[in-house]
């Protein structure tokens, strides 16, 4: 993107955006505040995914076990340690950080339709393993983090992780973060590098880029991304559980990025928030809900590729990143 | 009792597990080898069929064999037809893309999924089995219609084997599956042989369901495991080769066998799938992808 007016009105507008989510949390009526806060932590995880499904043009069938060790890397120390929630939180993004970059190495060796089953095996085994030391992490049972642990003193202050205002605003905090860093990155050499190989790797090889060093980069953020979501929904919902590392959400993520226009830096938000409501309002009259994922996936792909951010920028807005 | 019955006893148990698997996967195979796409839905054809021949073989009253033997008429042919139509109206729209037609293949799974939970209900369900013999062994009985489906497994292969390399229709699957495009220049109706490949695998998938749903029953989630499964036969075996299909499908369904009777089975599931990935990263040919080529 070239720097200029459009630049600054992609800027102006991811501000406004957060700007309006602030402002959410005083207008919004309790139940969707809580389904705000869900959507923004998931929302983390949907932009994990794009920066490799959108920018780098990597479709990942695994990115559960990135998420699920944000998830148990959180929860495990604070429920069988008594760690504090600080220290928690950096554990499940290390363990992201490490899990994605051994991940990464190995998966891509392959390409194509290899790397999408590679991916969803190793999920697989990770879900499996999460079965298996069932003592630690009671399989599908889950845990339920005590609420008494989910506290945070920051300079003083006691900020109680249960309370519906403070976990709106940490999720809040969380998403900007990652939302702006998506952004930079975008905009970045090395965000243009990743479309770049997208659109054509042997070219970006011909031309002297370690296309190898640049995609396990882009792993290692999106895992480093998803884990954040994780630990972060562990540490403010207080649910631990082998669902959350189970093949569905490797689906999700990849449906609402689909949804929100791949390669867009709001469209993981647009994608996540929608599903939400579609299943929320749905869920009143069926229970059904899995036949509306499957329908929404193939009426997508069919005739929407591009997602909903993807195709206003299309036709009528050419300068969103 | 030593190790030698419990041995043959798994060993047993592993060639019913080959037999079904070596069906379903053929199935997986022919799709990819053919058309190149990798069909996500294929547990639940396989689950579809399973819960069909339920369905055919509660309406029919009398002897179990009849509405067994209906069940294993209609049922391929009811699923070979869901296929079919998932073809026409999805697939060929995506002109068999790789990726999308993964992302669409898993919307499938999803819908058939629900419609079975919906419309069947969460329930496992049992059929009986056509017949009741026990055949006897050196240490112990065994069930005679395990031995029949071992037994008709070895014939569909065989057949399938016979009508690819032997008939026109097979000629014509084998030019498709070499080059799509040269095909396509001599004549060969490229878009209906898919729909046909498509459908056949769907049907093997269902047959292999209405086989095992006397030993196993019909449950609207039992489509995972084959899915994973027939996932590692075909990696195992090569991607696309078919003959490298049936070996992995023999090894790794006596193995599976073999294992779960001395292990714990997540903990092979587990292993199992982590060494697949592995073969997939360092020897993505397969197996016996080399000695097939």
């Amino acid at each position: 993107m070239m720097p200029g007016a459009g630049s600054r009105r992609a800027v102006a507008l991811h501000l406004a955006v957060i700007a309006v989510l602030f402002a959410l949390n005083f207008i919004l009526p309790e139940y969707h505040r809580g389904i705000f806060s869900r959507v923004m932590v998931l929302a983390v995880f949907a932009m994990g995914y794009n920066i490799l499904f959108g920018y780098t043009g990597l479709l990942s069938l695994g990115h559960a076990m990135f998420f699920a060790a944000g998830l148990y890397g959180a929860g495990l120390p604070l429920y069988h340690l008594g760690w504090g929630v600080p220290e928690s939180f950096v554990v499940g993004l290390a363990c992201g950080v490490v899990l994605s970059a051994a991940v990464g190495v190995l998966a891509l060796r392959t390409t194509g339709v290899a790397f999408m089953i590679v991916t969803m095996m190793f999920s697989q085994v990770f879900y499996l393993a999460t079965l298996y030391f069932t003592t630690y992490t009671r399989g599908e049972e889950g845990l339920v983090l005590p609420q008494a642990a989910r506290r945070v003193e920051l300079g003083g202050v006691a900020l109680d992780l249960t309370n519906p205002a403070s976990r709106y605003m940490i999720a809040l905090a969380m998403f900007s973060i990652v939302l702006l860093a998506t952004l930079a990155l975008v905009r970045a050499p090395f965000g243009r590098t990743l479309v770049a190989i997208r659109e054509n790797e042997e070219r970006m090889r011909m031309l002297g880029y370690d296309v190898f060093r640049a995609k396990l980069s882009a792993v290692i953020l999106s895992g480093l991304f998803c884990a954040a979501s994780g630990a972060a929904y562990a540490l403010l919902f207080g649910y631990v559980g082998s669902g959350f590392a189970s093949i569905q959400y490797s689906i999700l993520p990849l449906l609402w990025v689909l949804l929100g226009g791949a390669a867009t830096t709001l469209g993981p938000l647009i994608g996540t928030l929608f599903m939400f409501y579609v299943i929320d309002i749905t869920s009143a009259y069926t229970s059904a809900y899995l036949l509306l994922v499957g329908v929404a996936l193939i009426l997508l792909i069919l005739f929407f590729p591009r997602g909903l951010l993807g195709s206003i920028r299309e036709r009528w807005l050419p300068w969103l990143p | 009792m030593g190790f030698g019955p419990y041995f043959l006893l798994a060993s047993l148990e592993g060639l019913v597990t080959a037999a079904v698997l070596t069906l379903t996967a053929l199935g997986l195979s022919l799709v990819f080898g053919v058309m190149r796409v990798v069909n996500v839905a294929h547990g639940e054809f396989f689950m579809l069929g399973a819960v069909l021949a339920w369905a055919i073989s509660t309406a029919f009253a009398g002897h179990p064999s009849i509405g067994f033997a209906a069940a294993l008429l209609v049922s391929p042919l009811v699923v070979g037809g869901v296929a079919l139509l998932a073809e026409r109206l999805v697939l060929r729209r995506l002109n068999y893309d790789p990726e999308a037609t993964i992302v669409a293949t898993i919307g499938l799974l999803y819908i058939v999924q629900q419609l079975a939970l919906t419309f069947y209900g969460p329930d496992a369900r049992p059929v009986q089995a056509p017949f009741n013999i026990r055949v006897t062994l050196p240490w112990f009985g065994y069930s005679g219609y395990k031995l029949a489906v071992i037994a008709a497994a070895i014939v569909l292969v065989i057949a399938t084997w016979l009508v690819l390399t032997r008939t026109k229709v097979g000629l014509v699957m084998r030019a498709t599956q070499y080059d799509r495009e040269t095909a396509q220049a001599f004549g060969i109706p490229v878009d209906r042989v898919y729909a046909g490949v498509f459908a056949l695998g769907a049907m093997l998938a269902a047959i292999a369901a209405v086989l095992v749903v006397p030993i196993q029953q019909a449950h609207y989630l039992m489509g995972r495991d084959p899915l994973l499964l027939s996932f590692i036969v075909v990696i195992i075996g090569g991607l696309g080769s078919l003959r490298g299909t049936v070996v992995a499908a023999v090894l790794i369904g006596l193995s599976d066998g073999i294992i779960s009777v001395f292990f714990s089975p997540t903990l092979a599931k587990m292993l199992a799938t982590l060494l697949v990935a592995l073969v997939l990263v360092f020897r993505p040919q397969g197996l016996f992808g080399a000695a097939t080529r």
